[in-house]
C-alpha cells in the first residue's frame, strides 16, 4: 500500500512536469495553428540558466528567476524571427524550421554552457522528506512540485477563465480567424501565448533541475511524452493538457512500478526483463493508442 | 527532351560513374559515400510518397528504417548462433531477407498507419512520431539482441552470382534498387491509384464527395512507403554491418523530412538529390567544427523560410513541378 502511494506521488510530480509543459504548447498548437518542436529547447534553456545561476549566486529564487526570464525571452526571439513567419504555412515547414531551432540551441547551450552536466543541489528549505502517513516519508522537492504545479494549474485557469485576456485565448482556440475579424490584434495574442509557455517551460525547468539531470537533449525526450499528453488530452484545451499530463504521469510511474512485478510472475526469467522493460517505456503510447481509439480527437478536445 | 528529363538523366549518369571516378582519383571513401546516399535517398523518396503525395506529414518513418535495419540483424544473429527463430533455422540469403524486412515494416506500417490516420494535421504528427518512439524503446528493450548497444552484424546477406562485399558492387546494386524503386513509384503517382491520393491532398473534401473512401487510399500508400523504408534500413544494416535503435531515433525521422524539403516534395526525384546534399553538408561541417549543429540548424531554418521548391524544383525550373 505504502509503495503505491509512494508511486503514485512520483507519478504526481512527474505529471506537474508534463502539465507545465504540454499547458503551454497545447496553446500553441490550438490557437496559432503551429507545431512547435522547438517548446523542449525553452525548457532546457531554463535549466541550464537556473543552474549556472545557483553556481554562482547559490540562492534558489535567483534561480527561479533566471530560467523564467532567460527562457521567455529566447522563446518570445524565436517567435519574432522565425514562428511568426511560419503561421501560414503547413505543418511540415513549421517541423524542420523548428528542427533547426532545436539543433541550433543545443549547440547554442552547449557552447555556451560547456558540456559537462551542471549539478544542481535541492536548496535547503526544500531538502529532506516529511512523513506523510505514519511510517512513509517523502522528499520535500517533489511535494513542493506537486504544489507548483496545482499553482500553476489554478493560475492559468484564473487567467483563462476570469480575464479579458484569457477569453480571447480561449475565443482564439475556437476559432482565431474570427477573432481577428473582431478587431483582435492576433498577431500580439499570438505572441503572448508564445512567450507565456516558454515562460512555464523555463519554470519546468529550474523546478526540475536539482530532481532530473540537467543536460543537452533533455528537452527532447520530454517533448514527445508531452505530445502524447497532447494527444490523450486533445489539441488547444488546458484543461485537456491537464488530464493528459495526470494519466500519462500516472500511468508511467505505475507502470514502471508495477509491469515488472507482475511479468514476472506471468513469464519465465529469461523473457521476463526483456518484456516488462519494453512495456515500460511503451505503456504510455499504449495509453495514446487506446484514447485515439475511442476518441480520435482526444479526451477534452478545444471546441471547433 | 525537357530540362527535366535531361536533370534527372545526369543525376542518374553521375551516380553511375561513382566508383571508376573513385578509382581514378584515389578517394577510395567516395563510393562509401555515395552508398549512403543511396541508401538514405531509398528512404527518403518512400517518405515523398507520402508526404508529398498524400500530405500526410509522417514524423515516424525512422521506425520502419530501424524495422527493416533489425531483421536483417536478427536473422543473421540467429544464424551466428545456430539457433532457430521460431522454429526456423534461419537464411542469410538476400533474396528472403530483404523481401522480409520490407512485408515485416510493411505490416508495422499497416497497423501504426491505421490507428494514426483516425487523426489528421498536427495530431497525426505527433502520434506517428509517438508510435515510432514507442518503436525505438521497444529496441531498446530487446535485451537479447544488444538492447542500447544494438547489434553487430558479421557479414552482408548473400545473392547467388554477386560478391556484395565489394563495396563496388554493393554500390551499384543498391544504386539498382534506387531506380527500380523510383520507376515503381513515378508509375505509382502516375497511375489512377496516385490521381486519387494526389486529390486528396489538394481537397480531401472534394474528394470524398466524388466517392472515393479516403483511409482506404492513404493507408495502402503509408504501406507501399513503410516498406520501401524497410528496404532501405535492410541495406543500411547490409551497408554498416550494425542495427542500432539509434536508426528509428526520431532525429533519423527529421531527416528523411529534411531531405526531401530540401530536395523539393512531391518530385520523387528531388529527395535523392536531397539526401546527397543533406548528407553531404553534414560530412562538410563535421569536417570543420565540433560544433556543426550551430550551422545546420539556422540552414534549415533558411531552407524553410525561402526555398519553397527545393533543389529540384529550382534545377528544372518553370511552374511545372510534377
Amino acid at each position: 500500500m505504502y509503495m503505491f502511494i509512494e508511486q503514485a506521488l512520483n507519478g504526481l510530480q512527474y505529471s506537474a512536469l508534463l502539465f507545465l509543459l504540454s499547458a503551454g504548447l497545447t496553446l500553441i498548437f490550438g490557437i496559432m495553428n503551429v507545431v512547435n518542436l522547438a517548446h523542449g529547447s525553452f525548457y532546457m534553456v531554463g535549466a541550464f540558466c537556473a543552474a549556472s545561476a545557483v553556481a554562482i549566486t547559490g540562492s534558489f529564487g535567483v534561480a527561479i528567476l533566471a530560467a523564467i526570464v532567460s527562457s521567455a525571452v529566447y522563446g518570445l526571439i524565436v517567435e519574432r524571427l522565425i514562428i511568426s513567419r511560419l503561421y501560414h504555412r503547413d505543418h511540415l515547414d513549421q517541423v524542420l524550421a523548428t528542427l533547426g531551432v532545436i539543433f541550433f540551441s543545443n549547440a547554442l547551450v552547449t557552447l555556451v554552457f560547456g558540456r559537462s552536466p551542471p549539478f544542481v543541489d535541492i536548496p535547503p528549505f526544500l531538502s529532506g522528506a516529511v512523513p506523510i502517513l505514519p511510517g512513509l516519508n517523502y522528499p520535500v522537492m517533489r511535494l513542493a512540485f506537486i504544489g507548483a504545479g496545482v499553482l500553476v494549474a489554478v493560475l492559468l485557469w484564473l487567467l483563462i477563465s476570469r480575464t479579458r485576456v484569457g477569453m480571447l485565448v480561449r475565443a482564439g482556440a475556437d476559432d482565431s480567424e474570427t477573432v481577428e475579424a473582431l478587431g483582435i490584434n492576433i498577431r500580439r495574442l499570438f505572441m503572448l501565448v508564445f512567450g507565456l509557455g516558454a515562460l512555464l517551460c523555463g519554470f519546468a525547468g529550474v523546478m526540475a533541475a536539482p530532481l532530473l539531470a540537467v543536460e543537452i537533449g533533455m528537452g527532447e525526450k520530454i517533448l514527445i511524452t508531452t505530445f502524447v499528453v497532447i494527444v490523450v488530452g486533445g489539441v488547444g484545451s488546458v484543461r485537456g493538457a491537464l488530464v493528459g499530463s495526470l494519466l500519462v504521469g500516472l500511468t508511467d510511474s505505475l507502470g514502471r512500478a508495477y509491469i515488472p512485478i507482475y511479468m514476472s510472475q506471468v513469464l519465465p526469467p529469461t523473457y521476463a526483463d526483456s518484456v516488462s522493460s519494453s512495456l515500460v517505456s511503451a505503456s504510455i503510447y499504449i495509453l495514446m493508442a487506446l484514447v485515439l481509439l475511442i476518441k480520435p480527437r482526444g479526451l477534452i478536445p478545444a471546441q471547433r | 527532351m525537357t530540362r527535366k528529363s535531361i536533370v534527372v538523366a545526369l543525376i542518374f549518369a553521375l551516380l553511375f560513374l561513382v566508383p571508376p571516378i573513385g578509382n581514378a582519383t584515389g578517394e577510395t571513401f567516395l563510393v562509401s559515400m555515395v552508398t549512403r546516399f543511396v541508401i538514405y535517398a531509398l528512404a527518403a523518396v518512400s517518405l515523398d510518397l507520402v508526404l508529398g503525395y498524400g500530405a500526410m506529414v509522417s514524423f515516424g518513418h525512422a521506425a520502419f528504417f530501424g524495422v527493416g535495419g533489425y531483421v536483417v540483424a536478427i536473422l543473421g544473429f540467429h544464424m551466428d548462433m545456430g539457433d532457430t527463430l521460431f522454429g526456423w533455422a534461419g537464411t542469410s540469403s538476400a533474396l528472403i531477407i530483404w523481401p522480409l524486412a520490407m512485408v515485416v515494416a510493411g505490416l508495422v506500417g499497416l497497423v501504426m498507419g491505421a490507428l494514426s490516420l483516425r487523426t489528421t494535421g498536427v495530431q497525426f504528427i505527433m502520434i506517428t512520431l509517438a508510435f515510432a518512439q514507442m518503436l525505438y524503446f521497444v529496441l531498446v528493450g530487446l535485451v537479447q539482441y544488444g538492447g542500447d548497444d544494438g547489434l553487430s552484424i558479421t557479414s552482408r546477406n548473400i545473392i547467388p552470382g554477386l560478391n556484395i562485399d565489394n563495396d563496388a558492387t554493393f554500390y551499384y546494386l543498391c544504386l539498382v534498387l534506387l531506380l527500380v524503386w523510383v520507376a515503381l513509384c513515378r508509375r505509382l503517382v502516375n497511375s489512377p491509384f496516385g490521381m486519387v491520393l494526389r486529390g486528396f491532398k489538394q481537397n480531401e473534401r472534394r474528394n470524398v464527395n466524388l466517392g472515393y473512401a479516403p483511409t482506404r487510399y492513404k493507408l495502402t500508400a503509408f504501406v507501399i512507403s513503410a516498406a520501401g523504408t524497410g528496404l532501405a534500413g535492410a541495406l543500411w544494416a547490409n551497408y554498416a554491418l550494425y542495427a542500432s535503435p539509434d536508426m528509428a531515433s526520431w532525429l533519423k525521422s527529421g531527416e528523411f523530412m529534411a531531405m526531401i524539403v530540401l530536395g523539393g516534395m512531391g518530385t520523387i526525384f528531388g529527395p535523392i538529390l536531397g539526401s546527397a546534399v543533406y548528407l553531404g553538408l553534414e560530412q562538410v561541417l563535421t569536417a570543420w567544427t565540433e560544433n556543426w549543429m550551430l550551422f545546420l540548424g539556422p540552414v534549415l531554418v533558411l531552407v524553410v523560410l525561402f526555398s519553397r521548391r527545393g533543389i529540384f524544383g529550382w534545377l528544372i525550373g518553370g511552374r511545372n513541378n510534377d
